[in-house]
C-alpha cells in the first residue's frame, strides 16, 4: 500500500520511515514565512525567553500587508520588524515594494518541491504549486519555531483533485477553484492534504497553479499541491540554487475522497457575498451594479492576470464611475508589465495602479468600501466587513470577469465582451 | 486546566470566519489584548461584547474560525473570559490558535441541543457535554495537544520544554 504526498514529506522530514494519516510528528520547517505580523510575533518570541532564532535561514520576512505604512501605527510596525531582522541577521528579509509575501517566496528561491514551508498566514498553501507542502500557521507558532526551530504538524488525509481536458476561452484556473469550492463548500477539504491532478493542471502555468493552491486555504485545506514537473522545474530554474528532491504521492496511495472534474463544462464562476463558497455561474450575477473593481492580490496578482484583464482593457475605457484598482503581486511583476505594454493599457483604460502589496484586501488601507458599495475582485475572501465597511458587498472572480465588469460598471461576462 | 466547566450559552451558526471574530482592519492598528476584546464578533454579534460574561461558552456549527490565520481572533475571545468554544468543526488554523492561548476547544454537535443563554456543562475528562436536550461525547485531544493545553499555552509550553523557568 502507497503512500500520499503528505506522508512521504512528514515522514522524511521527522525522520521516519513512514507516517499514517492522524499521527502527528515534529519536524523542522525549511522556511517559515512572516509578514507584517513579524513585529507582534518578535515580542511573542521574547516573551519565551531566548535571545536568538533557531535558524535565521529559515527565516523569510515580506513587509507587504499595509505598505507603504498609512499611519504611524503601522510605520512604527515596520520599524520593529526591520531592527529585529537586523538584530537577529535575518538575510531574507524583502522590505516594503517587493511585493506580496505569497509572491516574494517563491521569486527569490525559497519554495521547492519536497519543502516544508510554514508561514503565518493562512494563504501559504499557495506554495504547494512548486511541489512544495505548505501550511498556514498562527503568530504564536511562528514565534515558537523560532525559539526551537521546530514544529508539531499531524499528517493529514488526503483529498485528491483530478481535473481532465481544456478550459474554455476566457474561463480561467480562478473560474476552475471557485467552480470546485462552491461543490467542496468551506469545509469542504478542513485538515486534508489536497493534491492537484490530471491533464488541465499539467498544462497549466505555474501562475495558474498558484491560484488553485493559493484558494484552496479557502475549502480550509492544511496544504495544496500540485504535483512537480518539467513546468515547476522551468520556472524554479535560476532562482533555487540548490539541489533538491522532489516528492510525488504513491500511484497507491489512500485518499480519503476522489473528486473528478471536467474542465470543458466550466463556465466563469462568481463567489457572492459573503461567503467565498456561495459561488454561482457568471449567467446568475451578470448584471450586479459595481462601484469599484480590483485586479490583484496573492490570489490574482501575477503577469498572465494583468495580461488577461489587458487584452479585455485595450484601448477602451472602464464605465463611468467605476474605480479600477491594480496592483501587482510583485516588483518583478510590475516591471515585466511594463515592459510588455499592459500597465499602459490598464491605465490609459481608467485604472489607477498601487504599489505591489496586499492593498486593500484586508480592508486597512488603499481603496476601502463605504456603506452600500460594491466591489468585484480577483482576491480570495469576500467575507462582510472584509474591505472596510460591514454594510459593503464582495463578489470574487477571475481578472477577466473583473476586467469585463469595469468596463460595463456591471458584473459582466467576460465571453461577452470583445 | 479545569477538568469540568459550567457556563451559558452564545449559539452561533456554521462557517463562522475570522473576519466577523475580529475585523482585519484592526489587526495591525490594535495591538493590546483589552482593546481587541472591545471588537470580538462586532460584524456578526454587536450585542456580544455588551452582554457577555466570563465563563460564557460559544456553541457553533461547523467549521468555527475559517479564513485568516489572524490570532487575535482567539485572543478577543480569551481575553472576554470565554470559557470554552464547543463546534460541529473547526477549521484548522483555529484549532491551533486555541491551542496555543489554552482556549479550551470541543468539536461535537452540541449545537443541535441548545438555545442561546442555556447553559451547558462540558467535562473535559470524560469527553462529554451536558445540555437540557441531552448528552453529546467528544474525542480526547491527543496527548501532545493535551500537554500545550495543560501547560496553559504554547509559549509556557516551550519555555519549560528549554528547560527556560525564570518568571515571564
Amino acid at each position: 500500500m502507497g503512500y500520499t504526498f503528505a506522508e512521504k514529506v512528514l515522514a522524511h522530514k521527522s525522520g521516519l520511515a513512514h507516517v499514517k494519516a492522524g499521527q502527528i510528528v515534529v519536524v523542522k520547517p525549511d522556511k517559515l514565512l512572516t509578514h507584517d505580523n513579524t513585529a507582534a510575533i518578535s515580542q511573542k518570541f521574547k516573551q519565551v525567553g531566548v535571545q536568538k532564532v533557531a535558524d535565521p535561514m529559515m527565516h523569510v520576512v515580506v513587509l507587504d500587508h499595509v505598505v507603504p505604512a498609512a499611519n504611524a501605527t503601522y510605520a512604527t510596525n515596520h520599524k520593529i520588524i526591520r531592527e529585529f531582522v537586523a538584530e537577529q541577521g535575518i538575510p531574507a528579509f524583502y522590505d516594503i515594494g517587493e511585493g506580496i509575501c505569497h509572491q516574494v517566496l517563491p521569486e527569490k528561491g525559497h519554495a521547492w518541491p519536497g519543502a516544508v514551508i510554514v508561514g503565518s498566514d493562512s494563504h501559504t498553501t499557495t506554495h504547494g504549486a512548486f511541489g512544495a507542502f505548505a501550511a498556514g500557521i498562527g503568530r504564536t507558532e511562528a514565534a515558537a519555531i523560532m525559539a526551537t526551530g521546530t514544529i508539531w504538524l499531524r499528517v493529514p488525509e488526503s483529498l485528491k483533485i483530478i481535473v481532465e481536458g481544456k478550459l474554455p476561452d476566457r474561463v480561467a484556473p480562478k473560474d476552475l477553484i471557485l467552480y470546485i469550492i462552491g461543490l467542496l463548500r468551506a469545509d469542504g477539504a478542513d485538515y486534508c492534504s489536497v493534491e492537484f491532478t490530471g491533464s488541465t493542471i499539467r498544462e497549466m502555468s505555474v501562475a495558474g497553479r498558484m491560484v488553485l493552491s493559493n484558494m484552496a486555504a479557502e475549502m480550509g485545506a492544511k496544504n495544496a499541491v500540485v504535483e512537480a514537473d518539467a513546468v515547476t522545474r522551468a520556472w524554479l530554474k535560476g532562482r533555487v540554487q540548490h539541489a533538491y528532491e522532489e516528492v510525488h504521492a504513491d500511484p497507491d496511495a489512500v485518499y480519503a475522497r476522489v473528486v473528478t472534474v471536467d474542465a470543458y463544462d466550466i463556465l466563469p464562476q462568481v463567489a457572492q457575498p459573503h461567503t467565498v463558497d456561495n459561488v454561482a455561474p457568471i449567467t446568475d450575477v451578470a448584471g450586479t451594479k459595481i462601484d469599484q473593481a480590483l485586479i490583484g492580490t496573492c490570489t490574482n496578482g501575477r503577469l498572465e492576470d494583468l495580461a488577461a484583464a489587458a487584452n479585455i482593457l485595450r484601448g477602451k475605457h472602464i464605465a463611468k464611475g467605476v474605480r479600477l484598482l491594480v496592483l501587482p503581486a510583485s516588483r518583478a511583476i510590475l516591471l515585466q508589465a511594463m515592459e510588455q505594454g499592459v500597465i499602459r493599457d490598464l491605465v490609459q483604460a481608467g485604472a489607477t495602479l498601487l504599489n505591489p502589496g496586499c492593498g486593500p484586501c484586508l480592508g486597512a488601507h488603499e481603496g476601502c468600501m463605504a456603506p452600500g458599495e460594491v466591489t468585484i475582485s480577483t482576491a480570495n475572501r469576500n467575507f462582510k466587513g472584509r474591505m472596510g465597511s460591514k454594510e459593503a458587498a464582495i463578489y470574487l472572480g477571475s481578472p477577466a470577469t473583473v476586467a469585463a465588469s469595469a468596463l460595463k460598471g456591471m458584473i459582466a461576462d467576460p465571453r461577452e465582451v470583445a | 486546566m479545569k477538568t469540568k466547566i459550567t457556563g451559558r450559552v452564545w449559539k452561533y451558526g456554521d462557517d463562522v470566519n475570522t473576519d466577523v471574530i475580529f475585523p482585519g482592519k484592526y489587526t495591525y492598528s490594535i495591538t493590546n489584548p483589552e482593546e481587541m476584546a472591545q471588537h470580538a464578533l462586532e460584524d456578526l454579534d454587536p450585542t456580544f461584547v455588551e452582554q457577555v460574561r466570563p465563563g460564557d461558552i460559544i456553541v457553533a456549527g461547523k467549521n468555527w474560525g475559517c479564513g485568516s490565520s489572524r490570532e487575535q481572533a482567539v485572543v478577543c475571545l480569551k481575553e472576554l473570559g470565554v470559557g470554552a468554544i464547543v463546534a460541529r468543526s473547526f477549521a484548522r488554523i483555529y484549532f491551533r490558535n486555541a491551542i496555543n492561548y489554552a482556549l479550551p476547544i470541543v468539536s461535537c454537535d452540541a449545537v443541535d441541543g441548545v438555545a442561546a443563554g442555556q447553559e451547558i456543562t462540558i467535562d473535559f475528562e470524560r469527553g462529554v457535554v451536558a445540555t437540557s436536550a441531552g448528552t453529546y461525547t467528544f474525542e480526547p485531544m491527543p496527548p501532545e495537544v493535551m500537554g500545550i493545553l495543560e501547560a496553559g499555552g504554547l509559549i509556557p509550553y516551550v519555555r519549560k520544554q528549554l528547560g527556560i523557568v525564570d518568571a515571564l
